[in-house]
C-alpha cells in the first residue's frame, strides 16, 4: 500500500502525498507548481487550452496522449509522465519543432489557446503518423481557437509532424520507459487519506472489488471526462474517489465473433477495433468528444454514467452488446439495453461495477448504419444518434435492432419500429416511410438547447430512410455530407 | 562598456529592407508557443492577494430583490468579506454610455445572471463555493425575452432613428415588382479564450493599479475612479495583452475591474477576479440579434427602385453601446448597393437579457446580412442569378451616395467582384452545381458570391484620435507605447514596424510595452478596426519628432545639410559620416537633446451630424468579396462547406501575414455566427447555451477544405492612412455572409422561384425548417 502518487515530471520522479481527492492536474500546475504556461479556458474539457501531454506505457512502449488537464484528476497521473508547454523549449531561444512551426506559420494571434495547441501537436509529433489535413483536423478538434481560423495551425502541424520525432523526449524515450516501468513495478494499491475521505488507485480488479464493496458510495473514475465537471462546475464534494486506470480493466480482446472491451479501456484504444467491425462505428468514435476526451474517457464510463445522450450505448445496443458487472467476486451479465432502467437509474447495485462489454461482430447478412446528428460535426454532443442493425435476406428485413440516443430519458431500443419493418422489402420506400411512423410510438423526445422535439422525431424518421437508401440503393457519397463510408477506410485512428 | 562600443559589437545589416509590408510574426509569437506570454491571471500574485467571485439569483430574471440573505456566504470557509451595492463609495455604474449598468444590482435585477453581490475569499475556489450559498428571493415579473416580446410590449431602450432619402412610399408604389421579407438573425457569444479577468493592486494615497484584460483601459480607469469617488489621476489601468477580445472586452471588462478595485480598496490587499466560463457567458453581453423587416421595389431586371427597412435590434436590459451598434447596422444596410428611394428605420429594443454589446463588425454584419438576403430574394423572385442582381445594384458613378449622404470616393467593388467571379470559376461551378442538384435528391449544393463594403472610422467622431509615446535610448533601442491594446490582432507588431522604419532600425530594436493609462492618457477603445490606422499614425508622429530633433542636432553638430542625413539599417548617415543610431542618440543626449516624445493623431475629413442623419462619417471604406460553395443534407439539415474563395482589400498591407490572419480568422468567426453558433434562451430569458459544451464555435474541421484567400492588388488606400494601408479587423467577418447565401441557394434548388425562409444561424434544425417550409409551399 502506497500513500502517495508518483509520476514523472521534467525527467524526475515527483512524489505527492498531500493531495485531495478532487485536486485537478491544472490546479496543480498553475497553483502549486506555478507553471503558468498551461491555461484554463473553460474548465470543462471543451476548449483544450489546458491540454498537456500525458506519457503512459502502452503495451510496454511510451505513448504521449493529449489530455485536458482542467478535468483530469491529479491522482490519475500516477504512473505517468506529465509534459506541459513550459517544458518544451530547451532554452528560451531554442523552440521545439512544433513551436517553431507555429511561429513560422503564424499559428498564434491572441496566444491564449496556443499552449494547448502546442501540446496537442507535441503528442501528434510523437505519434509518428505523417498525418493528412483531415487527420490533423481530427487531432485538433478538441482545441478551440477563436482568432486564426485554424488554417495556419493545421499548416504548422503538417509541416512539423511529417518526420520521425527527434526531440529530447524521443532521445530519452527508453530512459522514460524504464522510469515509468519502475514507477508501476511496485504493484501497490495507492490509498491517500482515511476511511472518510480518500483517493485510491487500486492496482488490481480484486483490490478494486474489495475497496468498492467497503465504500459503495465512492465515485469510480475512469477518464474523469464527466466526473471532472462535477468538480469544476458543480463544485460537488466528492470525498471518496477510486481511480480505475491501474486496475487492469483497460484490456481489449478481439475474438473471431466478438470484441471484449474492458470497462476502463479508453475510446482511443477501442476505436480501431470497433472500426474494424464497421466503418460507421469508427466514425462515431472519431466524432465522440475530442482527441483529448478519447485519450482518457472510456466506453465503460459512457455506459455506467447512464447518460441519455452518450454516443456509444445506442450503437452497442444495436449491435447486441452485453455488459458484465461484478460485486464481491460475483459477476453477472445482461443485455446492454436492460442496464438502463430510467433517467439516471441503472441496474447496478451499490458496490457493483462494470467489468467488460461484449460486442458481437456482424454476421453475414447483417448491415449496420449509425448516424450522429449535432450542431457541429466534431466534439459536439448529439442532438440525436441513431443506430440500425438489419438482418437482410433477399432484399427483405428478417430482423432488426434499432436504438437511439437523445430520443428518450435513456438510450433505448425502438421495438415498435423494429417489428414494423420486419418483413419489409428494402426497395419499398412507401411502406418503409409508413413504418417509420412507428418511431413516434417508440419515443417521446424533448425539446432542449440542442434540438426541438419535432426536429428530433422528424430526423429520427429521416435517418431510418437514409439507412434504407444506403443499404438498398445509394452509395453514402450521395447521402452524407460527412463520414461517407467509402472514404472512412484508411484514416488515421 | 560605453554605448558606442556596445552598438558597434552588433551586426549591422548591409541591405536594409523597410519593415512595413513584411510578413513578420506576431510580436509575442515565440512567447505564445512557449507559454511565457503573461496574461493577467499568469502574473505573479502579490503576497496576500484575495480572490472574488460574483453572485447572482440562479433562478430569477426580473424584479425587485425581496430577500438577500448572505449570512451563509459570510460564514463560509476562507471568506473575508461580501460586497453589495451598499459598499460602493462612489458611483455604482459601469456603463459606457447612459449610467444604466450597476456594478452590483441595487434593489432589483433586470436579467438572469445580473450580479447582486461578490464574495472576497482567500482563494478563488473558496469564493466560488461561498457565492452559491446566498439566499436570494426576487418578486418575479414577466420578462421580455425575444424581439417579438419587445415589439409587442413596445419596449425600447433608446429612441428610434432613421435615414431617409426621397419618398420611399412613392418609390415602392411606382416599382414594377415588389417584395416583402423578414430576416432573422441570432446573436453571438464572443468566446474569447481568456475569460474576463482583472487584478487590482492598492497603492499609497488611495491610488490603485488595475491590470485588466480590456480593449479600453481608459474607460476602466474612469469607471474605477468614479466608483471609488477618487480622481481619474488616482487610477492606472494596464493591459499588456488580451487572450482575445472581439468587442467583448470593450465595455464588458469594466464591471470586473471595478469589483477587483473595490475589493482592493476595502481590504487593502491585491484583489483578483477571473470569471468562470459559464459565469462569463451568462453575465456578459453578446452580439445583437436582429429581425429586419423590409419591402423592396425593383424592376424586371432586379434593379432596386426603393427599399424600406425596419431594423429591430435586441439590445438587452441597458443601453451599453447599442446606439453605435444599431447606427452601424443602418450604415451597412446598403452594403454595396444603391437604394434610390429609401427609409432605413431602426428600433432599439429593450429585453430582459444581458445587455448586447460590441462584437467585431458592431452591427455592420447584421445590416449587411439583410442587404444580401434581399438581393437573394429578388433574384429568386425573378429567377435570376443572384450575382447578376447584386452587380446591377452596385454603387457606381452617379449613383454613389449612401442613404446617409456620404459620397463613395474609393469604390472598387465592381472590379473586385469581377476578378473573384473569374478566379473562383463562379459561372462554370454554378452550372456544375445545377447538374449535381438535378441528379441528387438527398444532397443539394449551393453557391454564392457576396461583396463587402465596410466603413472605417468610429461613427462617434470624437473617438477618432490616438496618442503615442516613444523613447529613444542612448544605445539606439526604442520603447514604444500607444493608445491601442493588443488582443491578438497584431497591432503591436504593426506599430513597431512603423516606428522601426521611422528610425531605420530593425524591428527587434523596438521594444513594445504594455498599454497603460499613465503613459498615454485619454484614449479611445481599440475597436472599429481602427487600431493601426490611429496608433500607427500617432506613433509615426512621435518617432518623427525625435527623428527631427536628431536631424537638427546632427546638422548642427557635424555641419551637414539636413537633406544629407538619413537613417537606415540601424545606421545614421550624416553626410559622408556614418554611425549607429545609438552613437548618434548618445551624442545628442550629451548635447541635451530630448530623446522622448509624444505623438498624436486625429482622423481628418470626417464629420457626422447625427441629428440631421447626414455627413461623411467614414474616412474610407474597406472592400472584399467571397465565393462559397456548400452541400446540405435535406434529410437531416447537416451542412458541409466545400470551398471558399476570398479576395480582400487591405490597401498596401503593413504586414501581409497579420492581415491574412485577420481575414481568415474573421471569416471563420463570421461563419460560426451564421452556422453552428446558436444562443438559446428559455422563455424566462435564461441562457441555456453558456459553455463550449453547448455553444459551438467552429473547430478545425469546419474550415472549408478548399480555402483560397488572396489580397487585392492595391495601389494603396486612396485615403492618407498609415503607409496607405487599410483597416482589416472587422470587414472580413462579413465575407462569411457568402456561406449563408450559399446555403440559401442550396435550399432554393428544391423549388426554383421560391424564397427559402432560412433564419440565422443555419443549424441543421434551421436548415430543415427552411427545407420543410419549401416542401410545404
Amino acid at each position: 500500500m502506497r500513500s502517495s502518487i508518483r509520476f514523472l515530471r521534467k525527467g524526475k520522479v515527483a512524489e505527492l502525498a498531500d493531495i485531495a481527492p478532487t485536486d485537478t492536474l491544472l490546479d496543480y500546475l498553475r497553483l502549486t507548481e506555478r507553471s503558468m504556461g498551461t491555461k484554463e479556458g473553460c474548465a470543462e474539457g471543451d476548449c483544450g487550452a489546458c491540454t498537456i501531454a500525458l506519457g503512459r506505457l502502452d503495451r510496454g512502449g511510451l505513448r504521449y496522449q493529449p489530455v485536458n488537464s482542467c478535468i483530469f484528476l491529479l491522482g490519475q497521473v500516477d504512473g505517468s509522465e506529465v509534459v506541459a508547454v513550459d517544458d518544451l523549449a530547451e532554452a528560451p531561444d531554442t523552440l521545439h519543432p512544433v513551436q517553431e512551426a507555429m511561429v513560422k506559420h503564424h499559428g498564434s494571434q491572441c496566444g491564449f489557446c496556443t499552449p494547448g495547441f502546442v501540446m496537442s501537436l507535441f503528442s501528434l509529433y510523437h505519434a509518428d503518423a505523417r498525418p493528412s489535413r483531415s487527420d490533423v483536423n481530427d487531432w485538433l478538434a478538441g482545441n478551440l481557437c477563436r482568432c486564426t481560423g485554424y488554417r495556419p495551425i493545421v499548416d504548422a502541424a503538417l509541416a512539423s509532424c511529417r518526420t520521425s520525432p527527434a526531440d529530447r523526449y524521443a532521445e530519452r524515450k527508453s530512459e522514460t520507459e524504464a522510469h515509468l516501468k519502475s514507477l508501476l513495478s511496485d504493484g501497490d494499491d495507492v490509498f491517500i487519506g482515511n476511511d472518510d475521505a480518500f483517493l485510491a488507485i487500486p492496482a488490481s480488479v480484486d483490490g478494486l472489488d474489495r475497496l468498492y464493496a467497503a465504500h459503495p458510495e465512492a465515485i469510480l473514475v475512469a477518464g474523469a471526462t464527466d466526473v471532472g465537471l462535477w468538480i469544476t462546475k458543480q463544485l460537488r464534494a466528492l470525498p471518496k474517489i477510486i481511480c480505475l486506470h491501474r486496475a487492469g480493466l483497460d484490456f481489449i480482446e478481439a475474438t473471431e465473433d466478438a470484441l471484449i472491451i474492458g470497462s476502463a479501456a479508453t475510446y482511443a484504444a477501442a476505436q480501431p477495433h470497433l472500426a474494424a467491425i464497421d466503418p460507421d462505428l469508427g466514425e462515431i468514435l472519431r466524432r465522440l468528444g475530442s482527441k483529448q476526451v478519447r485519450s482518457t474517457g472510456t466506453i465503460g464510463g459512457n455506459i455506467a454514467n447512464g447518460s441519455p445522450i452518450g454516443d456509444t450505448p445506442p450503437v452497442l445496443i444495436a449491435l447486441g452488446a452485453t455488459v458484465e458487472l461484478r460485486r464481491a467476486g460475483i459477476t453477472r451479465q445482461m443485455p446492454l439495453e436492460e442496464f438502463f432502467l430510467a433517467y439516471g437509474k441503472q441496474d447496478r447495485a451499490p458496490g457493483e461495477f462494470l467489468t467488460r462489454i461484449i460486442v458481437p461482430r456482424l454476421a453475414r447478412g447483417q448491415h449496420l448504419r449509425c448516424y450522429k446528428v449535432s450542431k457541429r460535426f466534431d466534439q459536439d454532443i448529439s442532438a440525436l444518434l441513431g443506430a440500425f442493425r438489419f438482418d437482410i435476406d433477399e432484399g427483405r428485413i428478417m430482423s432488426a435492432r434499432i436504438a437511439f440516443g437523445g430520443m428518450a430519458a435513456t438510450p433505448k431500443r425502438a421495438f415498435k419500429t423494429e417489428s414494423a419493418i420486419v418483413g419489409l422489402p428494402l426497395a419499398d420506400e412507401r411502406q418503409w416511410r409508413r413504418a417509420a411512423g412507428a418511431l413516434a410510438e417508440d419515443y417521446r423526445p424533448i425539446s432542449d438547447h440542442r434540438a426541438s422535439a419535432a426536429y428530433r422525431m422528424a430526423t429520427a424518421q429521416a435517418l431510418l430512410e437514409k439507412a434504407r437508401r444506403e443499404i438498398a440503393v445509394q452509395s453514402s457519397r450521395h447521402t452524407r455530407v460527412v463520414g461517407q463510408r467509402e472514404v472512412l477506410v484508411g484514416r488515421l485512428v | 562598456m560605453d554605448a558606442s562600443s556596445k552598438s558597434r559589437s552588433r551586426k549591422v545589416s548591409a541591405t536594409h529592407r523597410p519593415a512595413q509590408g513584411q510578413p513578420l510574426p506576431h510580436d509575442s509569437a515565440a512567447r505564445h508557443v512557449s507559454g511565457t506570454a503573461v496574461y493577467v491571471d499568469d502574473m505573479l500574485e502579490p503576497e496576500g492577494t484575495v480572490h472574488l467571485a460574483p453572485g447572482y439569483a440562479s433562478s430569477a430574471t426580473l424584479g425587485p430583490i425581496r430577500l438577500l440573505d448572505l449570512d451563509a456566504v459570510r460564514k463560509a470557509p476562507q471568506v473575508i468579506r461580501v460586497l453589495t451595492a451598499a459598499d460602493i463609495p462612489g458611483l455604482n455604474d459601469c456603463s459606457p454610455s447612459l449610467r444604466d449598468d450597476p456594478i452590483l444590482a441595487d434593489g432589483r435585477i433586470e436579467f438572469h445572471g445580473q450580479v447582486i453581490f461578490a464574495v472576497i475569499a482567500a482563494t478563488r475556489d473558496a469564493a466560488r463555493r461561498a457565492a452559491r450559498l446566498a439566499r436570494i428571493e426576487i418578486d418575479e415579473q414577466e420578462p421580455i425575452v425575444t424581439i417579438e416580446d419587445a415589439l409587442k410590449a413596445n419596449s425600447e431602450i433608446l429612441a428610434p432613428y432613421q435615414f431617409i432619402r426621397g419618398d420611399v412610399e412613392a418609390g415602392l408604389a411606382r416599382s414594377p415588382r415588389r417584395l416583402k421579407g423578414s430576416v432573422h438573425m441570432g446573436g453571438q457569444e464572443h468566446f474569447y479564450l481568456e475569460g474576463q479577468v482583472s487584478l487590482a493592486v492598492p497603492r499609497e494615497n488611495g491610488e490603485v493599479v488595475v491590470y485588466c484584460s480590456t480593449q479600453h483601459p481608459t474607460e476602466i480607469q474612469h469607471c474605477v475612479a468614479k466608483m471609488l469617488a477618487r480622481p481619474d489621476a488616482a487610477v492606472v489601468c494596464e493591459c499588456r495583452r488580451m487572450g482575445g477580445g472581439f468587442g467583448g472586452k470593450e465595455s464588458q471588462a469594466a464591471q470586473w475591474a471595478a469589483l477587483a478595485a473595490l475589493a482592493a480598496s476595502l481590504t487593502g490587499r491585491p484583489a483578483k477576479i477571473r470569471l468562470d466560463r459559464d459565469d462569463d457567458m451568462i453575465m456578459t453581453g453578446k452580439r445583437h440579434d436582429f429581425r429586419i423587416d423590409y419591402q423592396a421595389g425593383f424592376d424586371a431586371k432586379g434593379k432596386l427602385r426603393a427599399v424600406d427597412a425596419t431594423l429591430n435590434g435586441r439590445c438587452g436590459y441597458s443601453a451599453d453601446l447599442s446606439l453605435g451598434v444599431n447606427d452601424r447596422a443602418m450604415f451597412h444596410s446598403d452594403n454595396c448597393y444603391f437604394y434610390p428611394q429609401t427609409r432605413i428605420f431602426s428600433r432599439r429594443l429593450k429585453t430582459n437579457t444581458a445587455s448586447a454589446t460590441a462584437f467585431r463588425g458592431f452591427g455592420g454584419p447584421q445590416g449587411m446580412l439583410f442587404a444580401e438576403q434581399m438581393m437573394d430574394s429578388i433574384a429568386r423572385t425573378l429567377r435570376l442569378d443572384p450575382l447578376e442582381v447584386r452587380k446591377r445594384n452596385f454603387y457606381r458613378t452617379g449613383h454613389d451616395t449612401t442613404p446617409y449622404g456620404q459620397k463613395l470616393k474609393d469604390n472598387i467593388i465592381a472590379p473586385l467582384v469581377e476578378e473573384l467571379e473569374r478566379t473562383s470559376g463562379y459561372r462554370a461551378r454554378r452550372r456544375k452545381i445545377a447538374a449535381f442538384n438535378d441528379q441528387n435528391d438527398v444532397l443539394k449544393k449551393g453557391i454564392a458570391l457576396t461583396p463587402v463594403k465596410f466603413g472605417i472610422s468610429f461613427t462617434l467622431t470624437q473617438l477618432n484620435q490616438a496618442g503615442a509615446l516613444v523613447h529613444l535610448f542612448t544605445d539606439g533601442s526604442v520603447q514604444i507605447n500607444h493608445a491601442g491594446t493588443e488582443m491578438g490582432q497584431g497591432l503591436y507588431i504593426k506599430v513597431a514596424q512603423v516606428v522601426a522604419d521611422e528610425f531605420g532600425i530593425p524591428v527587434d530594436r523596438v521594444r513594445i510595452t504594455a498599454t497603460t493609462t499613465d503613459k498615454v492618457p485619454n484614449t479611445s477603445a481599440t475597436a472599429a478596426s481602427s487600431g493601426s490606422d490611429l496608433n500607427g499614425m500617432a506613433a509615426k508622429a512621435a518617432a518623427g519628432v525625435i527623428k527631427d530633433r536628431l536631424v537638427d542636432f546632427a546638422a548642427r553638430h557635424f555641419n551637414v545639410a539636413r537633406s544629407k542625413i538619413a537613417f537606415a539599417g540601424g545606421i545614421a548617415k550624416i553626410g559622408s559620416k556614418t554611425m549607429t543610431l545609438g552613437e548618434l542618440a548618445a551624442r545628442a543626449h550629451s548635447a541635451r537633446v530630448q530623446l522622448s516624445s509624444t505623438g498624436f493623431y486625429a482622423t481628418p475629413e470626417i464629420f457626422w451630424d447625427r441629428a440631421k442623419a447626414s455627413g461623411s462619417p467614414f474616412f474610407y471604406f474597406a472592400y472584399g468579396a467571397a465565393c462559397s460553395e456548400v452541400t446540405i443534407d435535406t434529410l437531416t439539415g447537416e451542412l458541409r462547406i466545400d470551398r471558399v474563395d476570398i479576395l480582400h482589400d487591405v490597401g498596401k498591407s503593413l504586414n501581409p501575414a497579420v492581415d491574412l490572419g485577420q481575414i481568415e480568422g474573421g471569416f471563420v468567426q463570421g461563419m460560426g455566427w451564421l452556422t453552428t453558433e446558436e444562443l438559446v434562451f428559455d422563455s424566462k430569458g435564461k441562457l441555456l447555451t453558456h459553455a463550449p459544451s453547448t455553444y459551438k464555435i467552429p473547430t478545425a474541421s469546419d474550415v472549408p477544405a478548399d480555402f483560397r484567400v488572396r489580397l487585392w492588388k492595391s495601389k494603396g488606400n486612396r485615403a492618407d492612412t498609415i503607409y496607405r494601408s487599410k483597416a482589416v479587423g472587422e470587414p472580413p467577418l462579413m465575407l462569411a455572409i457568402s456561406v449563408f447565401c450559399a446555403i440559401n441557394d442550396a435550399i432554393a434548388a428544391l423549388k426554383p422561384g421560391v424564397i427559402p425562409p432560412l433564419a440565422a444561424p443555419a443549424t441543421p434544425e434551421a436548415i430543415m425548417r427552411a427545407v420543410n417550409a419549401m416542401r410545404d409551399m
